[in-house]
């Protein structure tokens, strides 16, 4: 067995609140390895997006440990933080975040801007993504003019542009259609034919259908972790 | 990457033209009224310092009172009480290098149908150096002239244009009270004095001359005026007591009378009128600093805005890599851009101001590269100073609170 890319043990993460800290996970254990393809569900408030932040390095968790890649991350520092987003996570939120302002191009490349490198670089690299992601013709235009469903591609773009080992996306389909949504589950599911690592957060069984394996949260604690249904039939497509 | 932030810089400022540009102006309007006062300011300076140095330099002027009472009484009935022997007694003094006995009073001037009044001062040939005046044509007077009361005359710019026009006065003969006397020089031209007065209204004459022929004199002997120069800025305060001791001992003065004289350092009215430049030059400056800290402040006031504006930005960059500083190097940046950017215009705007006034008024205008350097300083300073602030809140945000940022 390969080292897990995540492994969080006892893993708590507390709000302080006027009236007292809030526990929204309570103790998460939980390992994934390098090329699974993760859905986390579970009804609203139950933890999903904190447990993302953390596994996103965007916070820190109030208890346990965090081991990203084999590094506990659980007390690291916010420029170490900021280096291990930037290298090895990548983000695709439900509102696509894309800054208005940039190209596509530009958007896309932005992470190269911060791990430092040339521009002639990030341009070739940015538009090899947004090639990936079937928007080579959109490279100068601006994020307001595409749809959402492309906006998202883009999104994706990004967050594949610096080769991460890990992509993660809080209901990334939380804003499109289902036609859309499926479209981009089907792009998520070709990205991990590739062999890179997803966890995704959703709320519906179908968009769930397109990970491997399925987590669920219940009042901040992990309550099921089981393979696919489909895929445990063996009916999917095999990348292992 | 300072190119790539360069280039966004440029783009969140072009994003909102409008605004960037009013807030530049703040800084023109501060940079350019900065170098503009600086200029006026260092203008006077230097139209004093000019002023004084035709002055002649480490001179004081002794004034004689009246012997009418023991005190001193200006105005009164009786004789000066300093003399041409006082005079030569300072002349033998340490560290005093001229001593020049002077009569001086407004007289007719007559040349041909040319009349003007013009200040007739008698002295001897030590008041030439005293005050380091030129002569541009003929010769001075000697100390021969003076023993033999000769009726020779040196005049200034100021009476000759008026009296002789484009003519050459040199070898002419002017009246003065009907005395006929020949312009042996023309001094060189000095301007104002620190009052204003035109110190090239003046015709020079032996003292002797003047006390005989012009002023009329019932005290032989005794001058109203000393004029004395002492060698240096040092040896002024050692000259000044031992000439007061000299001349106390000479009138007989007891320990409880008053001086019969007064003593005046104009050395020291020319620092005090320097002085006085000086300090209204910095109070230009500062005040138009306040119009700079206003334009500072402004900036402050758009990157907050701005900051708050662009929070979900800021998230979204956090999220994908950007480290603290990397935000607080974008947000400075651009306070940077827009405080030189608008520097640099103020300059322009300043330096065409001195110019256009330059042009149209007589004002004395100096632009020097300090002051243009300093307010560059300032500019920098004031957009790192009132970027920082905000660009430290940027910094400090919270990525997921940042992101949730409507
Ligand atoms: N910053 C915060 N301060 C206080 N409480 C918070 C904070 N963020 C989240 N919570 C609380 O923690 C719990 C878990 O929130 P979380 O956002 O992780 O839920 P979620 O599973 O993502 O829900 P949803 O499906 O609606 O997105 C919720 O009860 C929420 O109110
Ligand atoms: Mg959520």
């Amino acid at each position: 067995m390969a080292q897990a890319i995540v492994r969080v043990v006892a893993l708590g993460k507390s709000y302080p609140t006027a009236a007292g800290p809030f526990p929204a996970l309570r103790g998460v254990d939980l390992a994934i390895e390098p090329g699974e393809f993760v859905a986390i569900m579970g009804p609203s408030g139950s933890g999903k997006s904190t447990f993302m932040n953390l596994l996103g390095c965007l916070d820190t968790p109030t208890s346990g440990d965090y081991f990203l890649a084999g590094r506990n991350v659980a007390h690291m520092g916010k420029d170490k933080l900021a280096v291990l987003r930037n290298r090895t996570i990548g983000f695709v939120f439900q509102g696509f975040n894309l800054l208005p302002r940039m190209t596509l191009e530009d958007n896309v490349a932005l992470p190269l801007v911060y791990s430092g490198i040339g521009r002639d670089e990030r341009r070739a690299l940015a538009r090899l993504e947004l090639g990936r992601v079937g928007l080579s013709d959109y490279a100068a235009s601006l994020p307001s003019r595409i749809s959402g469903g492309q906006q998202q591609r883009v999104a994706i773009a990004r967050a594949l542009v610096n080769a991460p080992q890990l992509i993660l996306a809080d209901e990334p389909t939380g804003n499109l259609d289902s036609h859309t949504s499926d479209e981009i589950m089907t792009l998520f599911a070709a990205l991990n034919d590739e062999g890179i690592t997803l966890i995704v957060v959703t709320h519906e069984p179908d968009i769930a259908a397109h990970a491997r394996r399925q987590v669920r949260f219940l009042d901040g604690l992990m309550v099921s972790d089981l393979p696919t249904p489909a895929r445990r039939a063996g009916q999917a497509r095999s990348a292992c | 990457m300072l190119k790539a932030m360069l280039g966004e810089a440029w783009h969140a400022m072009g994003a909102n033209r409008l605004r960037t540009v009013l807030t530049m102006l703040g800084m023109v309007i501060g940079v350019g009224s900065v170098v503009l006062m600086m200029a006026i300011g260092q203008g006077a300076q230097y139209a004093v310092a000019q002023t004084i140095s035709t002055l002649g330099s480490n001179l004081y002027i002794l004034i004689s009172g009246s012997t009418s009472a023991g005190g001193l009484r200006s105005g009164g009935g009786g004789g000066p009480t300093l003399t041409v022997a006082d005079a030569d007694a300072i002349a033998e003094l340490d560290g005093v290098s001229q001593v020049a006995p002077m009569q001086q009073g407004t007289q007719q001037l007559v040349h041909g149908a040319n009349n003007w009044s013009s200040t007739v001062v008698g002295t001897t040939p030590a008041y030439f150096d005293a005050r380091s005046w030129t002569i541009v044509s003929g010769y001075p007077f000697g100390d021969s002239d003076v023993r033999a009361a000769t009726r020779v005359a040196l005049i200034g710019q100021t009476a000759a244009d008026n009296l002789f026009g484009a003519d050459d006065p040199l070898g002419k003969t002017i009246r003065i009270r009907q005395s006929p006397f020949v312009i042996i020089g023309v001094l060189g031209k000095k301007g104002q004095n620190l009052d204003g007065r035109d110190q090239d209204d003046t015709v020079i004459i032996p003292l002797t001359t003047a006390q005989r022929k012009v002023f009329g004199n019932p005290f032989p002997g005794s001058v109203r005026l000393i004029m004395v120069q002492a060698h240096s800025a040092e040896a002024m305060p050692a000259v000044e007591k031992s000439m007061t001791a000299l001349l106390r001992q000479r009138h007989r003065l007891r320990e409880e009378q008053d001086n019969d004289f007064y003593l005046r350092n104009l050395a020291a009215a020319a620092d005090s009128a320097a002085e006085t430049t000086r300090v209204m030059s910095l109070l230009l400056g500062a005040i138009a600093s306040v119009s700079l800290l206003v334009g500072g402040i402004g900036i402050m006031n758009i990157m907050l805005v701005s900051v708050t504006e662009r929070t979900r930005e800021i998230g979204i960059r956090m999220a994908i890599g950007a480290r603290q500083k990397d935000i607080r190097a974008q947000f400075l940046l651009e306070a940077l851009i827009i405080s030189v950017a608008g520097c640099l215009i103020g300059l322009v705007f300043g330096v065409l101001g001195a110019l256009s006034i330059n042009a149209v008024t007589d004002m004395v205008i100096v632009i020097s590269g300090g002051s243009v350097l300093v307010a560059f300083a300032v500019a920098a300073g004031i957009g790192i100073f009132f970027g920082f602030y905000p660009a430290r809140r940027a910094a400090a945000l919270d990525p997921i609170e940042a992101l949730r940022h409507q």
